[in-house]
């Protein structure tokens, strides 16, 4: 009796706790179809109607050209049209296709500046038919940042913002805390070694820095396929439960 | 050319360039024009009819700027402010509006700055251009004082003075100025200057739907404004009703008490008679209108319309395009006020496979193109435009670099795969045989580029960094 009643109670709080922190649970999160991601994010998957922040780290990472496949990929499995803003012409449409987005379903929106760049991403954010805004910005401040995040909740609409930046100084930017649910971090690593000449799929070190109700974590996947999905490099397929084990050994 | 008479004179009202170029101008007396070309074509001067096309040109000069007023006999006034931005700025307006006249077989000079009367002086006897902002007294000092629009007896007393240039004029002692040429000639001078204001009165086209309010007491207050808006856009949308059509582009003029007028334009991306939806358009740029002392006159004008017939909304969830058609008409139009239509786009494949050329831009809401590129091909996300030059090492001809530098950095080559071979598309105007082998590449650290060769290694071939997978 008393611990039923102190199971009610419990739950009471956990909910209204999700209230105060505004994380809307009517929508469910968008899982990645990774049992690794998914196990870790709360709610099994990326929060849709929230603002997630996307950097880019390793050699060529101001053209943020594996960043741009990953948010992608993340737009392609969404339902729906998808508005991206741009802030420099160098994006090149017949690369989003191997993510599965449809150049049908991009709408573009250019601008030059920041600050002419964030209003449209929350106009685009107040737009309930979207299942997806992608901003490209260089500098996003806890105000602006959580502005958009407000707008993301209200309409449930997912907000992707990738980090550009040109010099180093606007590069340190991003390590400023901004209102973002989550944030991550892509790096390209070295594939997998083909027994013949020629490439195999890319393989990134997709880091989660930041994410509100979860741990830190790193993860090294194999780049989105032609659906947008993620997968377990099949030589590194076990190295999570070792890790899992040697955490378990030295405990 | 084209003649008129001026007292018992028979003089020239119009010559064409080639006229001019035979020696002939506005003024000659006709006798002397006909001795200099003997089998001139001569043609009667209609200012009635040259008028009406002006007003008729004046009223296709709305599809820049709300507010346009023909200016007889010969020029046309479009305030350009608060609009050039749709245009990708002053310059591109300018040239876009000179080379559609002259497409048009309208010979013209045109000049933005400051003041009406900087810009009729520049436009007329300057060079034309754009005048930047705070240089007008500058640039109109070096024109000749007939640019400053004065009757024809005080240019000649200016004359007799030895006045020649506005500069001049302007060093003048302004009291003095006054008591011996009146104030008219001043105040020509300060309204070239941009020292005195000059109202354009707006062409508004008779048979484009309009709402009106005047106001017994000025308004300032944006909320106020708002709800104006918004009600002379239920009025506007009654009309419009009735008449079967929607908006595409619509003009909001105020009239200040102070005679200065502001103006605002939006366009939507189809035909639209909403009211609450065309009156949020403006909501965001109405913080750009500076009140003054208060406005006393709105009028909101829908300059541009088209047949809209009720339709049946659609049901969702038939499919993605139909629900995307359904949803996005009004966030293409929100976003095409902030930034201009044009900057509001989809990209559809183009049968083509040189990279510059994969993809052109189409209206946001046009139907869906279906077609997607060839799915199987490697293409990088981002892609460099310009290429840029590398340093590239293979170790056999027409193999895949070992190393490569780029940005003064060097790259080791861990992986590669190609070459894929891009050759020169002749049907879609490609000059020359620069057919491009791309290769893909991974360094040792795991990024991926794509780099080209412009030619084979035996034929000099130079490396090009194009795109960035990763």
């Amino acid at each position: 009796m008393h611990h039923a009643g102190q199971q009610d109670r419990l739950a009471d709080l956990r909910h209204r706790i999700a209230r105060l922190e505004g994380s809307s649970q009517k929508v469910k999160p968008l899982p990645f179809g990774l049992g690794e991601i998914d196990g870790h994010l709360p709610g099994g998957g990326l929060a849709r109607g929230a603002l997630h922040e996307m950097i880019e780290a390793g050699l060529a990472s101001e053209f943020a050209g594996c960043t741009t496949l990953f948010t992608a990929g993340i737009a392609a499995r969404l339902k729906g049209p998808v508005l991206w803003c741009l802030s420099r012409q160098d994006l090149f449409a017949p690369g989003l296709l191997r993510a599965g987005l449809h150049p049908d379903r991009v709408i573009y929106a250019e601008a030059e500046r920041d600050r002419d760049i964030l209003p449209l991403i929350e106009e685009g954010l107040r737009e309930k038919g979207l299942a997806a805004v992608v901003g490209e910005v260089s500098r996003l401040g806890l105000a602006a940042s959580r502005r958009l995040q407000l707008a993301a909740e209200a309409t449930g609409v997912t907000a992707l913002v990738i980090r550009r930046w040109w010099t180093l100084a606007e590069k340190d930017l991003v390590h400023l805390p901004t209102a973002a649910v989550t944030r991550w971090r892509i790096t390209p690593v070295s594939s997998e070694a083909m027994p013949a000449p020629g490439l195999g799929r890319e393989r990134w070190q997709i880091e989660l820095l930041r994410c509100r109700g979860a741990e830190p974590r790193t993860w090294i996947l194999e780049a989105c396929d032609a659906k947008g999905r993620l997968a377990l490099p099949a030589d590194l397929a076990d190295r999570s439960d070792q890790a899992a084990d040697r955490r378990a050994a030295a405990r | 050319m084209t003649v008129h008479t001026v007292g018992s004179r028979r003089a020239v009202r119009a010559a064409c360039a080639a006229a001019q170029a035979a020696g002939l101008h506005v003024g000659m007396v006709l006798a002397q024009a006909q001795a200099l070309v003997p089998n001139l074509h001569v043609v009667e001067a209609t200012p009635d009819e040259d008028e009406a096309s002006l007003r008729e040109l004046a009223r296709w000069a709305i599809g820049y700027s709300p507010v346009v007023a023909p200016d007889p006999p010969d020029g046309l006034w479009i305030d350009i402010a608060g609009v050039a931005h749709l245009f990708g700025g002053e310059e591109e307006l300018l040239a876009d509006l000179t080379s559609r006249l002259g497409r048009q077989g309208i010979a013209s000079k045109a000049a933005v700055a400051d003041a009406p009367g900087a810009a009729w002086a520049v436009a007329r006897y300057g060079s034309g251009g754009v005048v930047p902002t705070g240089r007008t007294a500058d640039a109109v000092a070096t024109l000749s004082i007939r640019a400053l629009r004065m009757a024809a007896d005080k240019l000649g007393a200016l004359h007799r003075l030895g006045i020649e240039r506005i500069g001049q004029l302007a060093a003048m002692p302004r009291a003095p100025l006054v008591r011996r040429f009146g104030r008219d000639v001043a105040l020509r001078l300060d309204q070239a200057m941009g020292h005195a204001f000059e109202p354009i009165t707006p062409l508004i086209p008779r048979e484009a739907p309009t709402a009106a309010i005047a106001f017994a007491e000025p308004i300032g207050r944006l909320d106020d404004l708002k709800s104006v808006v918004l009600r002379l856009a239920k009025d506007l949308c009654r009309q419009l009703e009735r008449r079967g059509e929607g908006v595409r582009r619509l003009d909001l003029l105020c009239q200040r008490v102070d005679q200065k007028s502001a103006c605002l334009r939006v366009g939507t991306a189809r035909a639209n008679r909403d009211a609450v939806h065309l009156a949020r358009l403006f909501d965001e740029r109405l913080q750009a209108i500076d009140p003054g002392f208060g406005i006393e006159e709105i009028v909101l004008v829908a300059s541009k319309v088209e047949p809209l017939t009720e339709t049946q909304v659609q049901v969702h969830g038939l499919s993605d395009e139909v629900a995307m058609e359904a949803d996005i008409g009004p966030l293409v139009d929100r976003l095409g006020a902030r930034i201009g239509m044009r900057k509001v786009y989809r990209l559809a494949p183009v049968q083509s496979l040189v990279p510059e050329r994969m993809a052109r831009r189409i209206p946001a809401l046009a139907p869906p193109t279906g077609s997607i590129w060839p799915e199987n091909l490697p293409r990088p996300t981002r892609l460099l435009d310009p290429p840029e030059p590398v340093v590239a090492t293979a170790l056999l001809p027409d193999h895949p670099p070992r190393f490569f530098i780029w940005r003064k950095v060097k790259h080791t080559v861990a992986k590669a795969d190609g070459p894929e071979r891009i050759a020169p598309e002749w049907w879609n105007g490609d000059k020359g045989s620069a057919a491009r082998d791309y290769y893909r590449v991974e360094t040792m650290q795991g990024g991926r580029f794509w780099i080209f060769r412009d030619a084979p290694t035996a034929e000099g071939g130079r490396w090009w960094m194009h795109g960035f997978f990763s």
